[in-house]
C-alpha cells in the first residue's frame, strides 16, 4: 500500500516535470526572445528601457545559454513562486492569474461531483431496469451528451437564455459582486452561478460513465452469486446494492481518474463560451498576443493541479476499493 | 464458378453448411456478417460514406463561391425553397434585394423576384477532385441575373453563402481527422507492439509515457503548441502542423488497445501451436495474431476519429486551429461565438448540425464494429 502510494506519488512528480518542460517550450517557441520583445513593449507605452537593464534581464533568463539553462533558471524562479512578467498586463504573471486557477479547479471539481452523482443512480436504474422506457431515455440523452462538443452545448444554451429568457446566462458572478473582494454573499452568489456551467461540463462525462456503469452492473447481474442471493430471499434492492454494485463499482472509480484531466480541458473551452472568470479566456488572450510567460504559467499550472487532484482520486479509490488494496500487497 | 458447382448440396443439409460456412470463415468475413446484423452500426456506416462523398464532391454540391463576400449581402436570412408557384410544380426561390433602414441601419432584406431552380446549373469554376475543371454545381438559380444569388441557409457577416462554406468545410474538417488518426495509429500500434513484445523495461517505460499522456489537460497543451505556429505559414502547412499536434496527444488509447490484445493472444492455442511448429515471430505477428485484432483496431480508429474531429473543431473555434481563409466547421462556428451575432443571425449555428451527425455516427459505428469484432464472443 505505501509502496503503491510512493510509486504513484513519483510518477505524479515525473508527469509535473514533463509539464513544466512542455510549458517553457512553449513560452520559447515563438521567434525572437521575450527580453527584446518585453523592451519594445515597455517602449512603446513610454517608458524608456537603459542598456544596463536590458543586459541584466537578459541575464535573469540566461538569454543566449543552451536550453537546459534556461530551463533551469526558470524553473528556479517558479518553485520561488515568481512566474515572471505578463507583457500584455504589464504585472506579475502570479497576480493576473490571481483567483482564475481556483475558480477553474472548482468548476471542474463541480462537475465531477455531479457526474459522480448523476451517474451512479442513472447507471443502476439502466442496468436493473433494462431495456425499460426509462433506460432507453437515458441512453438517448447520453449519446446526445457523448455526440455534443461541450463549447457547442454552452453555445446553444447561451443562445437559448437569451431568446427565451432575454437574459444572459454567463459569468460566475452577479455584476455588484464581480469586483468586490471576498465576502459570505460573493461565495453565496457564486453558488448559485455554479450549476449551469458544471451541467454543461458534466454532461459529456457524464455519459461515457453511464455507458460503463452500464455495462459492468449487467455482466455482474448475471453471474451465480446474484441468483444465490436473490435464492437467499434477501429483498432484491439488498442484492442489487450489496454485492453486484459494489463488485461493478471498480472500472467506475477507476474511470474518474483520466475523467478529471478532461474535465479541466473542457472548463477551458467552455468558459470561453459563457464568459467565465477562469484561466480559460485568459489562456486563449494571453496565446493570441503572444504574451508567453502567462501562458506558459497557465499551462504549467493547470497540469501542476490536474495530476495533484487526479493523485488524490487515486489514493482515494484504493481507500474506497479493497480489491485494490488487496492486489498491491 | 466450378467450385461451386461440385460444392452444391441438397436444401436438407443447409444448417450444416451455415455451421460449415462459419468454421471455415475468416476472422474479417466473420466480422462482417456480424456487423451486418447491427442495424444502426449499419446506417451509421451510410451516413459516414455519404459525408465523405459530400467531401470529395464539396465543389459540386455547394451553390455558390464560399469565399465569396459581398458586404450588401451581410446576415441575408435562409431562403425558402417553393416547390409549387400557385399551381404549378415550378422549383423557385424569391432572391432578396438588401437595402438599409434609414433608421436603425441595419440591413433588411426584401423578397424581391422569382428565380427558378435548376439542377447541373452553371455556377463559379472549380476543379473536381483537384483535376478535372469544370462549372457545374448540382443545384443553383436557373438563368440568373447579376445581383440574384442563392442561399439555402442564409449568409454570414461577410455575405458569404453558409451553405456553400458548410459542405467546403466537410473536406478540411473530415480529413483532418483521417490524417491524424493514421499518424496515431502508427504510433499507437508501433509503441502498444512493441510493449507487448519485448516486455520488461521498454514495457514499463512506454506504460509510464502512457500514463503521463493521459494525465496530462489536453486541450491547454494543444492550444500552447497550435498558437506557436508561425503566423507566416500557409494553409497546408498549419493543416499538417495541427494534425501532428493533434495526434501527438492521441495515440495512447491505439496503444492500449493493440498491448491488451497482444498480451490476450500471446497465450492463445493456436500462437503457441506456430511458435511450436517453428514460424518465426515476425510470421506469428503478421500471419496469425494481426488478423485476429485487425478489427480491433478498426473499431478503435471509428471511435477515435470523433475525437479527432471534436479536437480540430475545438481549436478553430478557439481561432487556435486552422486559420481563414481555410474554412472548417470550427472555423465557421468561431462566427457563431458571440450571443449578439447569434441573437441576430441563429442560422449561424446549423454549423453544430453535421458536427453533432458524424460524431454520432462514428461513434455508434464505432460500438458495431467493436460488438461484432468478437465474432466468438
Amino acid at each position: 500500500m505505501l509502496a503503491f502510494t510512493v510509486r504513484r506519488l513519483l510518477l505524479a512528480i515525473l508527469t509535473i516535470w514533463v509539464i513544466s518542460v512542455l510549458a517553457f517550450a512553449i513560452i520559447q517557441l515563438p521567434p525572437g526572445d521575450f527580453v527584446t520583445a518585453y523592451i519594445a513593449q515597455l517602449s512603446a507605452s513610454g517608458a524608456s528601457v537603459s542598456e544596463a537593464e536590458a543586459v541584466s534581464l537578459r541575464e535573469l533568463y540566461g538569454l543566449g545559454q543552451p536550453f537546459y539553462v534556461q530551463y533551469a533558471k526558470w524553473i528556479v524562479r517558479v518553485i520561488a513562486g515568481d512566474f515572471g512578467v505578463s507583457m500584455e498586463w504589464n504585472r506579475p504573471v502570479g497576480e493576473v492569474i490571481g483567483d482564475r486557477l481556483w475558480l477553474t479547479m472548482l468548476i471542474s471539481f463541480a462537475a465531477l461531483i455531479l457526474i459522480w452523482g448523476l451517474a451512479l443512480p442513472i447507471g443502476i436504474y439502466s442496468a436493473v431496469r433494462q431495456y425499460s422506457i426509462g433506460d432507453y431515455l437515458f441512453t438517448l440523452i447520453g449519446f446526445i451528451g457523448l455526440a455534443v462538443p461541450n463549447f457547442l452545448l454552452a453555445l446553444v444554451v447561451m443562445y437559448l437564455s437569451f431568446r427565451f429568457f432575454g437574459a444572459n446566462v454567463g459569468g460566475l458572478f452577479s455584476s455588484e459582486y464581480e469586483l468586490a473582494g471576498w465576502s459570505w454573499d460573493k461565495v453565496v452568489d457564486l453558488i448559485k452561478h455554479l450549476p449551469l456551467p458544471a451541467i454543461i461540463l458534466a454532461l459529456g462525462g457524464t455519459a461515457q460513465l453511464i455507458r460503463i456503469m452500464r455495462a459492468n452492473l449487467l455482466d455482474e447481474l448475471r453471474r451465480p452469486y446474484v441468483v444465490t442471493a436473490r435464492a437467499k430471499g434477501i429483498p432484491e434492492y439488498r442484492v442489487i446494492l450489496k454485492y453486484p454494485v459494489r463488485a461493478a463499482l471498480n472500472p467506475f472509480a477507476s474511470t474518474v481518474a483520466y475523467l478529471f484531466p478532461y474535465l479541466v480541458s473542457g472548463s477551458v473551452i467552455i468558459s470561453i463560451v459563457l464568459s467565465l472568470p477562469t484561466v480559460g479566456p485568459l489562456l486563449v488572450r494571453s496565446l493570441i498576443s503572444q504574451d508567453m510567460f502567462l501562458a506558459g504559467t497557465i499551462v504549467l499550472l493547470l497540469g501542476a493541479l490536474t495530476v495533484v487532484g487526479t493523485f488524490i482520486s487515486d489514493l482515494v479509490l484504493m481507500w474506497v476499493d479493497p480489491r485494490i488494496r488487496h492486489q498491491l500487497d | 464458378m466450378l467450385a461451386r458447382l461440385f460444392n452444391a448440396k441438397p436444401a436438407v443439409e443447409d444448417a450444416a453448411t451455415a455451421e460449415e460456412r462459419v468454421a471455415v470463415a475468416s476472422q474479417l468475413k466473420l466480422t462482417w456478417w456480424r456487423f451486418r446484423r447491427h442495424r444502426l452500426a449499419m446506417a451509421s456506416g451510410v451516413i459516414v460514406i455519404l459525408f465523405y462523398l459530400a467531401a470529395g464532391f464539396a465543389d459540386f454540391l455547394a451553390t455558390m463561391d464560399p469565399h465569396d463576400t459581398e458586404s450588401a449581402r451581410s446576415y441575408a436570412p435562409p431562403q425558402a425553397i417553393h416547390l409549387f408557384d400557385d399551381v404549378s410544380l415550378r422549383p423557385h426561390v424569391t432572391v432578396l434585394r438588401a437595402r438599409r433602414d434609414p433608421r436603425t441601419f441595419r440591413m433588411v432584406h426584401d423578397q424581391a423576384t422569382k428565380v427558378d431552380l435548376g439542377f447541373f446549373v452553371e455556377g463559379y469554376p472549380y476543379a473536381l477532385f483537384g483535376l478535372i475543371p469544370t462549372t457545374t454545381h448540382l443545384l443553383g438559380l436557373k438563368g440568373a441575373q447579376p445581383g440574384e444569388t442563392l442561399h439555402i441557409l442564409g449568409t454570414d457577416r461577410l455575405g458569404r453563402d453558409l451553405w456553400s462554406r458548410l459542405v467546403v468545410a466537410t473536406r478540411v474538417s473530415l480529413t483532418i481527422g483521417l490524417v491524424s488518426v493514421v499518424i496515431s495509429l502508427f504510433l499507437g500500434v508501433l509503441l502498444g507492439g512493441v510493449s507487448a513484445v519485448y516486455g520488461g523495461i521498454v514495457d514499463t517505460a512506454i506504460q509510464r509515457v502512457i500514463e503521463i499522456v493521459r494525465s496530462m489537460p489536453t486541450i491547454p497543451l494543444w492550444m500552447g503548441l497550435a498558437a506557436a505556429l508561425p503566423n507566416d505559414w500557409s494553409v497546408t502547412r498549419i493543416y499538417f502542423a495541427i494534425t501532428v499536434i493533434i495526434a501527438l496527444l492521441a495515440w495512447t488509447d491505439l496503444a492500449r488497445v493493440v498491448r491488451g490484445k497482444f498480451l490476450s493472444l500471446r497465450e492463445e492455442d493456436f500462437v503457441t501451436a506456430a511458435e511450436l511448429s517453428g514460424a518465426g515471430q515476425l510470421r506469428i505477428i503478421f500471419r496469425h495474431m494481426l488478423p485476429s485484432f485487425l478489427s480491433h483496431i478498426i473499431a478503435a480508429t471509428s471511435l477515435a476519429l470523433p475525437a479527432m474531429i471534436i479536437s480540430e473543431t475545438s481549436l478553430s473555434f478557439l481561432g487556435l486551429g486552422l486559420r481563414p481563409p481555410a474554412i472548417s466547421w470550427g472555423i465557421l462556428l468561431q462566427d457563431a461565438q458571440n450571443i449578439e451575432a447569434l441573437a441576430l443571425a441563429p442560422w449561424m449555428l446549423a454549423a453544430a448540425a453535421p458536427v453533432i451527425v458524424i460524431i454520432l455516427a462514428f461513434n455508434f459505428l464505432g460500438d458495431g464494429l467493436r460488438d461484432a469484432a468478437d465474432p466468438y464472443g
